[in-house]
């Protein structure tokens, strides 16, 4: 908002030069972190070690060696060619919609860490009118699969949201706990023998009918796994961003975020609001699952952890609550997955080093006076600073 | 107007209700599934180590269960007609009772080890406590900390690591507290210092922590199991009270770092209402401007209590490793992290508190592996969910006022 203001009232030299700073810092932030993770990999790398052993020369020589082979193979497999770069849009797509979700709960003052059980629930209901209605027209039966798992996972937030309404009981414990409910409900219904398990010994759910898969976009290349989701996501991200700013829902809820005092003095329905944004909350949330189950492995398995809940907050956080900012950060956690498991393929550097880049990259956007501090670049304007979520205490 | 008197009585009169319907559920649940031949029986013997023995309890389950079932209705009307002054007590109690009840009916025609019961029940809890305990330092002096999880997979990490490499788990648990403490004084800085939104702030050290402890874990624990093998802790029986039946396996034949826990939730109890750091502390976290005014330095204490509770949380990883599994496994801490957070809201940010709302959910955890003995004719599934959704029910009902301080997840800005 305060961005907003500041644009509109420069003029556009200024307004270029405010962009390109409100640029530099999250680009800096990403350059601070991939250094920081290549002196890591360094670091931990015998051979590096032993070159250094020999000698300065020897040991810098080396070091760029793995340290080009590894970044190589990290950026081939983030945007290297069309197989890499479909990747990085693949998996971006659950995470916009769970980036959403908790974003939006953040804009009504509501703090959703179970989007991870939202996604397992949405999962659920949308494998279900998958594989169990057949004889469907694709245009009829997909979005039947898609709604079900907006309203699996709006029903579970849903609890949430009256819980809070209704009773004050806080919504993050409630979303935890739901989450604990939500694996064990998903682990009966996929068990072996369970109501929703296929046949046989796996604990999977049966395969998804045809006519529900989302399309995939090169049906000629099987290998390549981008399918449709990825155009719902943007455009739910577009939704999400036309119900926040231009609509009188969209107003409540962030007034209420705001301040759900002043809201109630202004007239607004604060208990119904916060369980409509709970409720849509959780609607994106279990959206997330069928671009998985629909798009890419057309069944559910039993117990995955899919890790989407975490992620969702860091990719809230990041995006600064925005939809718009949702999406660059789920783009940017895409890039880095889809990057580090080629990397891991290539120059066996554990997977896990993309966490470690997130972390980073969270903590160098969140705090910016770090990173200005390292590369000696001027602040913006007062009111640039992030201020996303409050604690539980102001409500 | 709803005045606080007329809140008082709902409040009472809704727990009265509450613990109607725990009657109720053992009416319903449990009695039908039993004939009047079936028998429980509850044995007390001690797992590991020589108490006093206590014979074998053996009663018919109708009437057990109907025993039980007057007891909580009495305690329900009590409660309506009169009200109980420590109305939590009570319900810890009718709790209990529901449980016992649980417990009876799923043992019918089968024996049953409380003791044992409640000794894995204590152990399982360990680490929930201490993350509860961690967040209640923390969140007194106003700094919200959702990265205990991280803390707790640094002090996992450490102590499996230093405690591999020096051969003494003293060396490892000192590690931990110094892997907790470093990760609370990175989230001390962003929070404090650079007046990042401290819940940005809490998960991005998760996320680091997460991603440090398993990089370093593929690279060198699990490629060599030199690093990964620390030395643990031994039990050691409390003289006298480790021979009490029952309570004695259960509380006085732990390890070290669980009568170190046990210590904490009294010394922090303690301190935080009797000391001048408490009053201290209270003050930061509930009005910090006033507490400048009056020359406490905000800052200063809000870097203690954090450090303070980010040792608390590695202790808790160091429980893991040291005192349990003796090996450190990726992303081993489970969600426990959350898990503490939640049993710190529910027992009103109290050590106290979240002791025993710990115990909830180690009984759950413990239920798991009792199950496979125990005649349920229930899927396991919707049994491990129970817990989970009578906190959220209790919660619904009672506890749902539950007050944070003032100025939790505030930064304070200096004038």
């Amino acid at each position: 908002m305060s961005r907003q203001k500041a644009n509109a009232e420069g003029k556009s030299p200024s307004r270029i030069s405010a962009a390109a700073r409100s640029l530099a810092v999250p680009l800096l932030a990403v350059v601070t972190a991939l250094i920081i993770g290549a002196l890591l990999i360094i670091v931990t790398d015998e051979t590096v070690l032993a070159a250094f052993g020999r000698g300065i020369g020897s040991g810098l020589v080396q070091a760029w060696r793995i340290i080009s082979k590894a970044y190589g193979a990290f950026f081939f497999g983030a945007f290297g060619d069309l197989y890499h770069i479909t990747e990085t849009l693949r998996i971006a797509t659950p995470y916009i919609f769970a980036g959403l979700a908790v974003a939006l709960g953040f804009q009504g003052g509501l703090f959703n860490i179970g989007a991870e059980g939202q996604y397992f629930i949405g999962g659920l209901t949308s494998v279900y009118v998958g594989y169990s209605l057949t004889g469907l027209p694709w245009f009829v039966h997909l979005p039947l699969a898609l709604l079900a798992g907006a309203v699996g996972g709006a029903l579970w937030a849903g609890i949430v949201g009256v819980l809070k309404a209704k009773t004050g009981a806080h919504e993050v414990i409630n979303t935890i706990m739901m989450n604990y409910v939500a694996y064990r409900l998903a682990e009966f219904m996929l068990d072996v023998g369970g109501p929703m398990a296929r046949p046989g010994y796996r604990p999977v759910s049966p395969e998804v009918q045809p006519s529900a898969y989302l399309p995939q976009f090169f049906p000629s290349d099987s290998t390549i796994r981008f399918n449709a989701g990825f155009f719902i996501a943007l455009a739910f991200a577009v939704l999400v961003w036309w119900l926040l700013y231009k609509t009188t829902l969209g107003y409540e809820i962030r007034t209420v975020g705001q301040n759900p005092h002043a809201a109630r003095y202004a007239g607004i329905n604060v208990p119904r609001t916060i369980i409509i944004t709970m409720a849509l909350s959780g609607a994106l949330a279990g959206l997330a699952a069928p671009m998985d189950i629909l798009g890419v492995i057309h069944f559910m398995p039993n117990a995955f952890s899919s890790g989407y809940g975490f992620d969702a907050i860091a990719l809230a956080l990041l995006g600064n609550s925005h939809p718009l900012g949702v999406v660059l950060a789920s783009l940017l956690f895409g890039a880095l997955r889809s990057g580090a498991s080629n990397m891991q393929g290539i120059a066996q550097i554990p997977i896990d080093i993309t966490s470690i880049l997130q972390g980073l990259i969270i903590v160098f956007i969140a705090a910016p006076a770090i990173v200005r501090a390292i590369y000696r670049i001027r602040g913006l304007e007062q009111g640039e600073e992030l201020v996303l979520t409050r604690g539980w205490g102001q409500m | 107007m709803d005045t606080i008197l007329n809140q008082e009585k709902r409040k009472a009169r809704t727990m009265g209700i509450i613990f109607l319907v725990f009657a109720l559920a053992v009416l319903l649940l449990f009695l039908p599934g039993t004939t009047g031949e079936q028998q429980t029986t509850f044995t007390f013997t001690a797992t590991k180590v020589e108490a006093l023995a206590l014979p074998d309890l053996i009663f018919s389950t109708q009437m057990g269960l109907y025993v039980l079932v007057v007891v909580i209705v009495f305690l329900g009307a009590w409660q309506l007609a009169k009200g109980f002054p420590n109305q939590n007590l009570i319900l810890g109690v009718v709790a209990g009772l529901f449980v016992l009840a649980f417990l009876a009916w799923a043992a019918r025609d089968k024996s049953m080890n409380l003791t044992g019961m409640l000794e894995s029940t204590l152990l399982r809890s360990m680490p929930i406590l201490l993350a509860a305990l961690s967040g209640v330092m923390c969140e007194r002096s106003g700094v919200v900390n959702i990265g205990i999880e991280g803390m707790m997979l640094a002090g996992a990490f450490l102590s499996a690591l230093i405690g591999s490499v020096t051969g003494s788990q003293w060396w490892g648990l000192l590690a931990a507290l110094a892997g907790g403490g470093l990760m609370a004084a990175l989230l001390a800085v962003l929070a404090i210092n650079y007046k990042v939104d401290q819940i940005v702030a809490g998960t991005a050290i998760t996320i680091l922590a997460t991603g440090l402890t398993s990089y370093f874990s593929s690279r060198y624990l699990q490629t060599n199991a030199a690093l990964n093998t620390p030395p643990t802790f031994r039990p050691l029986q409390i003289p006298l009270l480790g021979r009490i039946p029952v309570v004695g396996p259960a509380f006085f034949n732990h390890t070290f770092v669980v009568y170190l826990a046990f210590f904490l939730v009294f010394a922090i109890q303690f301190m935080l209402y009797q000391t001048r750091w408490g009053l201290r502390t209270r003050a930061v976290g509930e009005h910090p401007r006033a507490a400048d005014t009056l020359g406490i330095k905000v800052f200063r204490t809000r870097y203690i209590n954090v450090i303070i509770g980010g040792m608390v949380a590695g202790l808790s990883g160091a429980y893991l490793v040291l005192s349990s599994v003796a090996r450190f496994d990726e992303l081993m801490s489970a969600g426990k992290g959350y898990i503490g957070m939640a049993a710190m809201i529910f027992g009103n940010w109290n050590p106290i508190g979240a002791f025993g709302s710990s115990l909830i959910f180690g009984f759950a955890d413990s239920l798991q592996t009792k199950l496979a003995i125990l005649q349920v004719p229930i899927p396991s599934q919707f049994l491990l969910m129970a817990p989970y959704l009578v906190t959220m029910i209790v919660l619904a009902g009672v506890v749902g006022q539950s007050r944070p301080p003032a100025a939790d997840g505030a930064p304070y800005e200096k004038e």
